[in-house]
Order: C-alpha cells, then sequence, then structure tokens
C-alpha cells in the first residue's frame, strides 16, 4: 500500500513537471470543444447552384426567389443551356443544375402537370445527398403553393392529401451541437485513456528504468496500479472541465443524472487503460506505440458511432462495434445527456464495457513478463 | 556457499536455422565479498550472463544461482537480495537526486535512512545537488547516483554491467576506490568491463570471447601463465616496424601496444642482439628495445588467438 502511494505520487510529480501532458489534459478538451463542433457539421449550407431557365416565365422567376430565399442554396451560375451548367459543374462552380424547359408554365397551366431537371454533382456524397433532398423538398413546396393558388378558384375536385409533420424527439431543434459535443467529450477521454497510458509505460521501457524496475521485489500489480491510477485520475479531470465547457458554452444541461456520467466514465477509462497498458506490451518504442495507438483509434473512432449511425453500418462492422468501448460510450453519453436515461437504460451497455476493461487488463497484465 | 554458481549456461539468440550463441557453456563460481570482474569486448556476452543472474532472461539451459537461490525457481527470493547497475542504468530525469533515490528505496521496500550507512560515503559527494534534477548531472555524478540507487536495498550481491564505460579516467578510478569500499562491507561484487586495465583491480577475473570463457583466475596468475618472453619495440617508423616484425621469422604476433609495439617470439632463445639486427638491416633508426611484462591485455591477445583457431 505504502509502495503504491509512493509510485502515485512519483508519477504525479512527473506529469506536473511535464508541460506537455498538462497541457493535453487541461487545454485539449477547452481546443476541441471549442473548435470541432463548429466545423464538424452535418449540415449542408452553400449549396452552389446553376439554374438554366429556358421558360424565362413568371412561375420560373417566382421559382428561382423561392429556391435562393431558403438559404441552403447559393444561386452561382445562371446558364443558358445545360451543357453550359455542366462547365459550371465541372469548373467546381456549382454542385447541383436546376433545369426549367420552355412552355414550363403553359404546360402547367394548360397540362396542370409539368417537368424540370435536377442534375447534382456527387462527389461530395453527403453533399449530394442533401443538397438534392433539400431542392426536392422545395419543389414539392412550390408544387403544393401553386396548388393552393389554383384552390383560391372555386373548385370541386380539391385534392385530398396526406400532410405529413414531424417532431424531433428529444432533440426538438435539431441542434447539431447538442448531439456532437457528448460525443466528442468521448473521443477526448479516449486519447488521454489510450495514448498516455501506453506511452508512459513506453518510455520506461525507452530509458531503461523499467530493467531496474523489474529486478525490484514490486509486485507486477503494485507497478500497473500506479501506472493507472494517475491516467484514470486525469481523465476524469479531462471529463470535468468537458462537461463544463459543453455546459457554460453550449447550454447543454444533461437532463439525466451527471453521476451516471461518471459511473460509465469510471468503468469505461478502466476498459481504455487496458488497452493504453496492452499497447505498451507490444511495443518497444514509443514510435511504435504511437503508431499503434493510432490504429486502434482509428477503429474506435469510425466504428464508435460518432460520425456515422452504427445501425447503417454492415454486419460485419457491428459486430466490431460490440467490443469497442468508445461506440457504448458515445450512445450512453447521447441517452443520459440528450435523453436523460436511467441506470436501467444503460445498464447493459455498463455489463459490456466492464467485461471489456477485465478482458484488456488481464490480457495486459498476462502479456507483461518482468523477464524475457 | 558461494555469492554465484553458474554451470553450463547457454543462451542462444535469433533464429533456430543460423544460433548466434551468445553464451556458450558458461561455468564460474563468484565467492563470498569477492570482486570478480568480468572482461571481454563488446559482445562477448557479458550482459546476457548478467541478465540472466539478475532473473530479467531465462537461459535456454544449465543452472544458476545468486546467493544461493536459483535464478529460476526462487527468482523472487534473489529479486530481494541483488543490486543491478545496467549498462545503460537510468534514472528518472526528471525526478531530482533525493527523489530518485527515495523511488528505488521504495521499490524495495526499504528507506534511505535504514540503509543510509552503506551509501553514506558515495552520496554525501552528490548530496549538495540532492534537489537538482538527475538530468542536469553531470555524467560522473549521475554514475554515482546510480550506484547509490543500486545500493539503497543493501543487496548481498551487486552486478555492475560496464559501470564505467563513458565515464573519465578519474572517476573511473574513483568508482573503483568505491568498490573497494563497498566490497570491505562484505557486499560480493559482479562487475564487467571491456577495459583491460581495470582488470588488474579485481580479486578475479573471467576472460570472455564470443559467448565462451577462455579463462578465470586472479589477475596475477593469468599472467603469470604467460610464460613467453614479451619485448616491447618502437623505432622512428612505427608502421613500417610493426609491418616489418610481422614479417620477421622468428616472431609468433607483434602488435600496437600504445606508444610501443608488443612482440611475441616463437621461441624464448632469441637475443635482443638478433632483433636488433634484423631491424638495423632493414635500417630502422632510433630502435628501443626491451623485455616487457606482461599484462591482462597481452595474455587476453594470447588466449584469444590460441582458443580461436
Amino acid at each position: 500500500m505504502n509502495q503504491l502511494l509512493f509510485l502515485l505520487e512519483k508519477e504525479f510529480r512527473q506529469v506536473f513537471r511535464n508541460p506537455a501532458i498538462l497541457r493535453s489534459v487541461l487545454v485539449m478538451p477547452f481546443i476541441q470543444l471549442l473548435v470541432f463542433p463548429f466545423a464538424a457539421n452535418y449540415e449542408v449550407k452553400n449549396v452552389l447552384l446553376s439554374i438554366v431557365d429556358h421558360d424565362h416565365s413568371s412561375y420560373s422567376k417566382k421559382f428561382i426567389s423561392k429556391i435562393t430565399s431558403t438559404g441552403y442554396f447559393k444561386l452561382t451560375d445562371y446558364s443558358p443551356s445545360y451543357n453550359k451548367a455542366m462547365e459550371a459543374i465541372e469548373s467546381d462552380k456549382a454542385d447541383l443544375i436546376i433545369e426549367i424547359p420552355p412552355g414550363f408554365e403553359k404546360e402547367l397551366v394548360k397540362e396542370n402537370k409539368s417537368k424540370m431537371l435536377l442534375a447534382v454533382n456527387a462527389v461530395n456524397g453527403t453533399k449530394a445527398n442533401l443538397g438534392g433532398a433539400y431542392a426536392v423538398n422545395i419543389i414539392r413546396d412550390f408544387n403544393q403553393e401553386i396548388q393552393v393558388e389554383w384552390m383560391t378558384f372555386p373548385s370541386f375536385n380539391a385534392i385530398p392529401a396526406i400532410e405529413i409533420t414531424s417532431s424531433n424527439w428529444y432533440n426538438p431543434t435539431m441542434n447539431y451541437k447538442d448531439f456532437m459535443v457528448p460525443g466528442i467529450l468521448v473521443t477526448l477521454l479516449t486519447m488521454i485513456g489510450t495514448f498516455l497510458s501506453a506511452l508512459n509505460i513506453v518510455q520506461e521501457k525507452e530509458i531503461g528504468t523499467i530493467e531496474q524496475i523489474n529486478v525490484s521485489p514490486i509486485a507486477k500489480s503494485t507497478f500497473i496500479l500506479g501506472k493507472l491510477i494517475p491516467f484514470w485520475i486525469m481523465g476524469l479531470v479531462t471529463l470535468t472541465i468537458g462537461l463544463l465547457v459543453s455546459r457554460f458554452f453550449y447550454q447543454i444541461v444533461s437532463i439525466g443524472n451527471i453521476g451516471l456520467i461518471y459511473l460509465f466514465a469510471m468503468v469505461f477509462l478502466l476498459a481504455l487503460l487496458g488497452v493504453g497498458l496492452l499497447i505498451s506490451t507490444f511495443a518497444e518504442t514509443q514510435t511504435q506505440a504511437t503508431f499503434v495507438g493510432f490504429f486502434v483509434m482509428m477503429i474506435f473512432m469510425l466504428l464508435g458511432g460518432l460520425y456515422t449511425s452504427i445501425d447503417s453500418m454492415p454486419e460485419w462492422a457491428k459486430w466490431i462495434t460490440k467490443i469497442n468501448p468508445v461506440a457504448y460510450f458515445i450512445e450512453v453519453m447521447r441517452m443520459i445527456v440528450l435523453k436523460g436515461s436511467g441506470f436501467a437504460a444503460i445498464k447493459y451497455h455498463l455489463l459490456s464495457v466492464l467485461g471489456l476493461a477485465v478482458v484488456f487488463n488481464s490480457w495486459a497484465i498476462w502479456n507483461y513478463r518482468k523477464r524475457s | 556457499m558461494n555469492a554465484v554458481t553458474v554451470a553450463h549456461i547457454v543462451k542462444k539468440y535469433g533464429s533456430k536455422k543460423a544460433p548466434v550463441h551468445a553464451l556458450d557453456d558458461i561455468s564460474l563460481d563468484v565467492s563470498k565479498g569477492e570482486l570478480f570482474g568480468v572482461i571481454g569486448p563488446d559482445g562477448a556476452g557479458k550482459t546476457s550472463l548478467f541478465r540472466i543472474l539478475t532473473t530479467l532472461l531465462l537461459a535456454d539451459s544449465g543452472d544458476a544461482t545468486v546467493d544461493g537461490f536459483d535464478v529460476v525457481k526462487q527468482y523472487k527470493a534473489i529479486r530481494n537480495r541483488v543490486g543491478y547497475m545496467p549498462g545503460k542504468f537510468s534514472l528518472y530525469q526528471d525526478l531530482s537526486v533525493e527523489e530518485n533515490l527515495r523511488f528505488f528505496a521504495t521499490i524495495f521496500n526499504t528507506s534511505i535512512a535504514a540503509n543510509y550507512e552503506l551509501i553514506k560515503d558515495i552520496y554525501i559527494q552528490i548530496e549538495p545537488f540532492k534537489d537538482r534534477r538527475a538530468g542536469k548531472l553531470s555524467g560522473g555524478m549521475k554514475q554515482k547516483l546510480a550506484l547509490c540507487c543500486a545500493l539503497i536495498h543493501r543487496p548481498s550481491v551487486l552486478f555492475l554491467d560496464e559501470p564505467t564505460t563513458g565515464v573519465d579516467a578519474v572517476s573511473r578510478k574513483e568508482f573503483w576506490e568505491m568498490l573497494k569500499a563497498l566490497k570491505q562491507q562484505g557486499i560480493s561484487i559482479l562487475v564487467s568491463t571491456p577495459y583491460m586495465d581495470e582488470a588488474a583491480l579485481c580479486d578475479r577475473v573471467a576472460l570472455m570471447q564470443s559467448g565462451k570463457i577462455m579463462s578465470i583466475d586472479s589477475p596475477r596468475n593469468i599472467i603469470k601463465k604467460f610464460t613467453k618472453t614479451m619485448w616491447s619495440v618502437r623505432s622512428a617508423e612505427m608502421y613500417r616496424l610493426l609491418n616489418d616484425l610481422q614479417q620477421y621469422s622468428n616472431t609468433e604476433k607483434c602488435y600496437a601496444f600504445g606508444e610501443f609495439h608488443h612482440l611475441v617470439l616463437k621461441n624464448n632463445g632469441v637475443e635482443r642482439d638478433e632483433i636488433m639486427s634484423y631491424l638495423q638491416y632493414l635500417s630502422h633508426r632510433e630502435i628501443e628495445l626491451q623485455v616487457a611484462l606482461p599484462n591482462i591485455e597481452d595474455c587476453f591477445i594470447e588466449l584469444m588467438s590460441s582458443t580461436g583457431k
């Protein structure tokens, strides 16, 4: 016990003398949380629009003013022909072409229907998808407006229509930041848990002090605990800073119990420290540890559900997310913060991460040898 | 009971098809309270031997005991009673002198106060700098601190792997003085070094080469075994002299040794005049030629050529 206390004292002394670690624990959460949520944004704005209007009628003008007034589209090109508009797409001046055929208004009035061409540059998939969807929505809206306009003339066959209205539960204003910030907080904890612990132990290998520790009678478990506890505490400090930033900067107030977030974070950090420890038992140098660490981080992040929904992943990828502690925590974080889930709802997640923590740590301890 | 016994230790590295024998059937004994030197060039296997004895490395075959405990079965007991200073002894650069010492005391379950007597003479020299970070110490002071750290738990056997490599001549001399003082305290010491001149300071030495021990004896006895007459020669043209002497029909071997060349002849009967006339015939000037006393290095070179063949 005495030994362990001293190891902790030594570890903290070193941390406080190492400005790089202090910075990453204290400053990184600020920077990441203040910058990242604004940049990592799914909302597609400023879709560059090219219009080819062959009709030049009042309806086509009305449509153009409608679509440009939404704020999603920016009219950057007004071409006389479809081919010219294509050139604008090729030179990246436009993302989307809407072609209004000649006689658009005439047909609409006479035949009660008309056609329009929508072409999207799909190099950037997200932008194409969302931009296209917005445009279709606007066209549908426009369509309805015209119908309403005509219905003011008395008519017998008013078209009965089902109107769809939707409401967004748990995040009513669809605030993107409410959704991202808790997730980013998890990635921060992941980095601290995995990298700092792995690099710290490998550093002892690199400078050679581990040799002296290995010839000493100190128990393997004491040594490892002495290494893990400091980073566990640092992770919780980072979490606290992160929660404060999201409270005071983004006004995200957790609906659920904050204590539950901490409980989960404690178990989660245990699992990640296990991963870090495991990496350190395989790596001989800090460079090796960094590379392996990055590889593991990429998997954790991309298959963690932060950027892309796990539900839309292929079956095999879903299985990988089952052994990814990050995926559990991101989900739980959102459940607690946005939905106010209680212990019963996250019980399964907590047990899974606890299981992973046991597996990673036992593997690491088994793999850590005091002799070769 | 011996402080260290080593019996037929073999350690191979590399692939099974082309193994490199780091240690090839090594046997030796070190008595209690002895200052034992393991002398050999880089790659002789010194570090592998020390790592096996300090329970950091498993031998492929053979047995070894330290302080009466088996290095494989009773490694835990050994870890309580050996001090090990690896060739690359490392201190925590960002901890102070005192913090480093306290750290090593703690992991050995002891305190600085408990064994202060043992390290006092050494520690007193670095005590004025005890609040300085270890990274800011000079090489000689680092080495003293390292020795203190290896001694802080009062080990009964001390392993020092090339402790004087990369240390200046004055510090080296001081270091050997410290070892002698430790010997007085009853600590058995195994020290490895590539410096032949340090061999003479040990009670007994093992001369190692390519994983084999060529000879184990006291430095004096090793020199005694060198029965051939050895001449030291110099002249105005040292390089031509070396070539000419190596061409000489009576020469067994001749090699550069400091300011002189050391010359060993095939039979001891050859007279000084004979060599002189040979050299004069080759018009060497300022010839100095005298019988020299062999030292450990000469013995090492002699052993290397006789076992190497």
